[in-house]
């Protein structure tokens, strides 16, 4: 089991790897990848419950359904650092003929994807369908999801949440990635959403917050929280509090990094910011 | 020609809801997901049967297709009802996304297809989800005849893997598929052999082209009748092996020219095999309200059209 410093570690190269996957093809959605970092990499070297190996059932395992799926880069790099195939696949990313879409797919075979996501909100929709098959096949095993705050603007996921607690899907542990920020400026700009806690839970959802969500330690206790309230009759939702760009200091603060490539300076200032810790590709 | 008996008209949803009754005995990795149309879809005995392995939904056709594509990873096999509209148009980018592009082994069953679902009216009445499934990649497109050959397709299609659209309809239709008949996707079946035309009906719409053969037959003309219940894949070989023989096709189908079965045909004719052809389709239009028989009528989707198509394009030969 990996401690905190180590999650640290991977975290930072996890970082590297997204600014040169995007740098490369000068495309992608470094922001929220970056902001995701630490909970991805907590998610998949600490919380989740995972067999070796990939199969699409995934029986006895937890699973992972990233619904925003424009953060393609930090969940490649998360997977080929856990082993789900080689590491230097990284620099597939968005080419012709690559495994590695812009935006995940199954289509192509990539091991750990079990959804396409990219059009946004069908992820939570998803993700019950896997924790209901989970309750199907007696497997205690838990579904976990992340969904961009902005996200929750498209009203299928409203469908979905209602749905989940009607239900009693308590098997599904739902992240929404609150860094308050969407391609045209800040979600209070765009359409301002109101108090999401107050909204889970008028839906029937038990609500757990983690404010410091690029902190690693807060995650862990965060999600040790959101996992012990499952099992209890309630969806679970953590409102995670990000910051998009995390890490890198002129990505930081703004909506600006969510759809763009650094320049080369760029790279070598963000990267010069991020040590190599594991080795690059 | 042939003689093909009614058994006695029937609902091809009343088929759709046996074969879940079937499956439900047969097969515990399927499930039955509705949008809250389970009277409509017929499948309360699968439910009684099989409380577990069913999901309503609510009114909340978006959320049904996701679910489903989560359904399958473990296993199962979902059923989506609701009507066609609500299984087509309205979740086209849920059923494209998470169900094709993931391939997903969705079984997405559609009642009420096309206009005979009668005094509903336009908003319900789709002429165009033919066309919206078969555009996607990897997705099979099925059209059964009547109740029993619905039955039929809907057990088959639990043994096929990938995701499957389904279309039946509301209306009590005749039903003349011997009910032991094994439903093979992709496989068009000969029901009259004939030497002047080909007529490939597809849905109800096989039932008129029988009727038709027989009208065409009083008057000197041998019309051969295949009965298309798979649009996609389309069995290619046996239209053109057909339309070798006879010279001229007319395609029939409860759907708008644009898109449907006519369109498929025409393509594999266009590059194989140019034939003249004549479609019996709705003409790129929306319906209306009125009883089914009004609207066949109104919309030249009966027996008296498909005879009327086949005189003209025997003038093209």
């Amino acid at each position: 089991m990996p401690n905190v410093s180590e999650l640290q570690d991977i975290t930072t190269q996890v970082r590297r790897d997204i600014l040169r996957m995007v740098h490369k093809v000068n495309s992608g959605h470094p922001g929220g990848s970056l902001g995701c970092a630490e909970f991805i990499v907590s998610l998949y070297n600490e919380i989740m419950e995972l067999k070796e190996g990939f199969d699409m059932d995934g029986i006895g395992e937890d699973l992972f359904f990233l619904s925003n799926g424009h953060i393609s880069p930090v969940f490649y790099s998360v997977l080929a650092r856990r082993g789900y195939f080689p590491v230097n696949e990284l620099e597939t990313f968005r080419l012709l003929n690559s495994r590695l879409q812009g935006h995940p797919t199954t289509h192509e075979g990539l091991p750990g994807v079990r959804i396409a996501s990219g059009s946004l909100g069908q992820g939570m929709s998803v993700a019950i369908g896997a924790a209901q098959a989970k309750k199907l096949n007696k497997d205690s095993h838990i579904i976990y999801s992340l969904h961009g705050d902005g996200e929750l603007q498209e009203g299928q996921n409203w469908e979905a949440i209602m749905y989940a607690s009607a239900k009693k899907v308590d098997n599904l542990i739902s992240t929404i990635d609150y860094n308050g920020q969407q391609i045209d400026g800040s979600t209070d700009d765009v359409l301002p959403m109101g108090d999401l806690k107050a909204k889970f839970e008028a839906f029937g959802w038990d609500v757990v917050d983690i404010k410091e969500g690029n902190d690693i330690e807060a995650i862990l206790t965060g999600m040790k929280e959101a996992k012990s309230r499952t099992g209890k009759g309630k969806p679970v939702c953590v409102l995670l509090y990000t910051m998009m760009g995390n890490g890198v200091d002129f990505m930081m603060h703004t909506h600006a990094w969510h759809g763009k490539a650094p320049s080369d300076e760029q790279l070598a200032d963000a990267l010069s910011q991020n040590p190599e810790t594991l080795g690059d590709y | 020609m042939k003689k093909y008996i009614d058994q006695g008209k029937n609902d091809t949803r009343s088929g759709y809801g046996a074969g879940m009754t079937e499956l439900g005995r047969t097969n515990p990795n399927v499930v039955a997901l509705c949008a809250d149309l389970v009277g409509s879809l017929k499948i309360q005995t699968f439910i009684d049967e099989n409380p577990e392995r069913f999901f309503q939904v609510g009114i909340a056709e978006a959320n049904m297709m996701g679910i489903a594509a989560g359904l399958t990873i473990g296993g199962k096999i979902p059923f989506t009802g609701t009507f066609a509209n609500f299984s087509t148009g309205r979740v086209y980018d849920q059923i494209r996304q998470s169900i094709a592009y993931s391939d997903k082994n969705v079984k997405i069953c559609a009642s009420h297809a096309g206009l005979t679902l009668g005094e509903d009216g336009a908003t319900h009445q789709i002429l165009e989800d033919i066309g919206l499934m078969k555009m996607l990649p990897g997705m099979t497109v099925i059209n059964p005849c009547d109740y029993n050959q619905t039955k039929a397709a809907t057990i088959a299609i639990a043994e096929h893997h990938g995701p499957v659209y389904l279309r039946f309809g509301r209306p009590k239709v005749a039903n003349f598929t011997p009910v032991d008949q094994k439903f093979e996707i992709g496989k068009a079946l000969m029901l009259n052999e004939g030497t002047d035309v080909t007529i490939v009906a597809t849905g109800h719409l096989v039932w008129e082209a029988l009727i038709a053969a027989e009208t065409l037959e009083n008057q000197g003309i041998s019309a051969e009748v295949i009965n298309i219940h798979t649009i996609k894949p389309l069995d290619d070989e046996a239209i053109l092996k057909s339309v070798k023989k006879t010279g001229c096709i007319v395609t029939a189908e409860e759907h708008n020219y644009l898109g449907g079965l006519g369109e498929s045909v025409a393509r594999v004719l266009s590059t194989q095999h140019p034939t003249p052809q004549e479609f019996v389709a709705t003409n790129d239009t929306f319906g209306e309200s009125g009883t089914p028989e009004q609207l066949m009528e109104k919309y030249g989707l009966n027996n008296k059209a498909i005879v009327e198509a086949v005189l003209s394009v025997l003038k093209r030969k």
